[in-house]
């Protein structure tokens, strides 16, 4: 199962094995990490999975859809262009390693 | 002497949310969440939509996995009925007769399916859904109907109405008002839902209502309707709305209307109960009007601004409503209230498949829905929420920069 760390805002991080197909949202709900909200249940209604991409891992991801890239405006804390929303990412073999960094406040 | 911390009745979102957003406000105090459901908390949304459809499972849509409950120290009692509530004691009693006393209550006990007032509506075959059991129930006989009708043209209905359609059975929908969603929506978003179920094999009968339900040996066959029509049906899915539950406050003698009343603090008549989510009618700052609203919005930014008051915050209430509904491959998104309004724009065409509607009152913006225009709907928000002014010339004309206004400092 790729192993997937999630870093919280204060630094302290979590590595999650998740399996593939699962989305990172979703396993952080499953693994008790409090950063992440996910209020709308993951259905691009709400920006409380907001997550920002470690750099190396951007390319690897498919690009934010037009949905995703609107629930982003209204993010709590203000979008970067590494943001995503953590329930638009499936985690397959090739993100190995990934690094999601969480926001200080998703609402 | 040590606290009695705070109680939540109700294990729907509102109380969810209210029991992780008191911990996540760093209080310390005792929680207990207690329901009459026998399952953890979990999702409503998908109950009609993924869950129905077979593309979510049970585990899926549990809010938070058992565990979070014990790493939280919030107290989870499901299965228990509460019996009444005494504020003066400040207890709550449960139906088994022990009781739970609170500093704080809050009230999430959510609303109850409408029955449908007709001969035959207790026939096998005729099914409601709000619960999760409700749910099984109707997703076991999905599995071998044939005929389906589904009585109410809301979100529900029609939400399940493109379900059963996408697993290949014959669906009617009967609506009792001229439209479809017409409590919420504008015309030009009514008749958009109306082309796509059509355009997917679904019957939609607008402006009839069914009389009686017929069955054979006790279980539903077919339905008719005011004009006589006959429909066969061996389900027959009721989604004619719900109404608040509100018995247990009325016995404990606090003022209820349409639904549980509270103030700006969503703070009953006693300081110490507080009542969130689909049961509670609150002062709407955006409406202008005491509402009663009943969505994933409410429930979550209710339950935050209660966990907040009783941290110490002292919380006015003043979120935005948004809503939304996913039928077939559409997802329909609301944002305000459109109650009221004297006037609408479009903003995209029907035709292209990408279409808001802003909807205004005396000039100013009210609500705003969008079908796949969705950074439309997301600047709605800003902009609702804000209060930035926009003309409904601006709103129509697709080379205004709604981005750029929404970024601006509000404008008075």
């Amino acid at each position: 199962m790729p192993r997937v760390i999630y870093v919280s805002h204060d630094g302290g991080q979590k590595e999650i094995d998740v399996p593939v197909g699962t989305t990172v949202m979703a396993a952080a709900l499953k693994n008790g990490i409090d950063g992440i909200v996910a209020e709308c249940g993951g259905v691009c209604m709400c920006s409380t999975c907001h997550v920002f991409v470690d750099e190396n891992f951007i390319s690897k991801l498919p690009p934010a859809d037009d949905t995703e890239e609107a629930v982003l405006e209204i993010a709590a804390i203000e979008r970067q262009p590494n943001s995503r929303l953590s329930c638009q990412i499936k985690v397959t073999a090739d993100l190995e390693g990934l690094i999601v960094r969480m926001p200080e406040k998703q609402r | 002497m040590t606290s009695a911390g705070t109680v939540i009745i109700g294990t729907g979102l509102a109380g969810f949310q209210t029991a992780a957003s008191l911990r996540a406000e760093s209080y310390q105090e005792p929680i207990t969440l207690i329901g009459e459901e026998p399952h953890i908390p979990y999702q409503r949304p998908p109950l009609s939509k993924g869950f129905a459809l077979g593309t979510q499972d049970r585990d899926s849509i549990e809010l938070r996995p058992q565990k979070f409950y014990q790493d939280h120290k919030i107290n989870l009692i499901t299965g228990q009925r509460v019996a009444a509530i005494q504020p003066v004691e400040r207890h709550i009693q449960l139906a088994s007769g022990s009781r739970i006393p609170y500093d704080k209550l809050i009230l999430a006990v959510g609303a109850s399916n409408r029955l449908l007032p007709i001969p035959g509506a207790k026939l096998d075959g005729v099914l409601y859904l709000r619960s999760l059991d409700e749910a099984i129930a109707l997703k076991e006989c999905l599995a071998t109907a044939k005929n389906v009708a589904v009585i109410g043209g809301g979100f529900v209905g029609l939400e399940l109405a493109a379900v059963a359609s996408s697993l290949g059975k014959s669906v009617t929908v009967i609506e009792a008002l001229p439209r479809l969603m017409s409590r919420v929506v504008a015309p030009i978003i009514s008749q958009y839902f109306v082309d796509l179920h059509s355009g997917r094999g679904v019957k939609v009968i607008c402006g009839a209502s069914v009389t009686e339900i017929a069955g054979v040996s006790g279980k539903a066959s077919s339905l008719a309707l005011n004009d006589g029509t006959q429909i066969d049906a061996d389900l027959i899915l009721v989604g004619i709305g719900v109404v608040p539950n509100v018995d247990l406050t009325r016995d404990a003698g606090l003022p209820v209307s349409n639904g549980i009343a509270v103030n700006e603090h969503l703070q009953t008549q006693d300081e110490n109960i507080f009542a969130i989510g689909d049961c509670a009618e609150h002062p709407c700052s955006f409406a202008n009007a005491r509402l009663r609203l009943e969505s994933v919005q409410n429930a979550a930014d209710q339950a935050q601004c209660v966990a907040a008051t009783i941290a110490g915050k002292e919380e006015i209430y003043r979120a935005l409503p948004w809503f939304w509904t996913d039928q077939f491959d559409i997802k329909l998104q609301m944002a305000g209230i459109s109650h009221g309004h004297d006037r609408i724009v479009t903003r995209g065409h029907r035709e292209t498949g990408k279409l808001s509607v802003f909807y205004f009152k005396q000039n100013r913006l009210i609500a705003v829905d969008s079908i796949n225009r969705p950074l439309d709907h997301m600047l709605g928000r800003k902009l609702l929420a804000a209060g930035t002014a926009l003309t409904p010339e601006q709103a129509t004309d697709e080379n205004f920069d709604l981005k750029t206004l929404a970024q601006k400092p509000k404008s008075t």
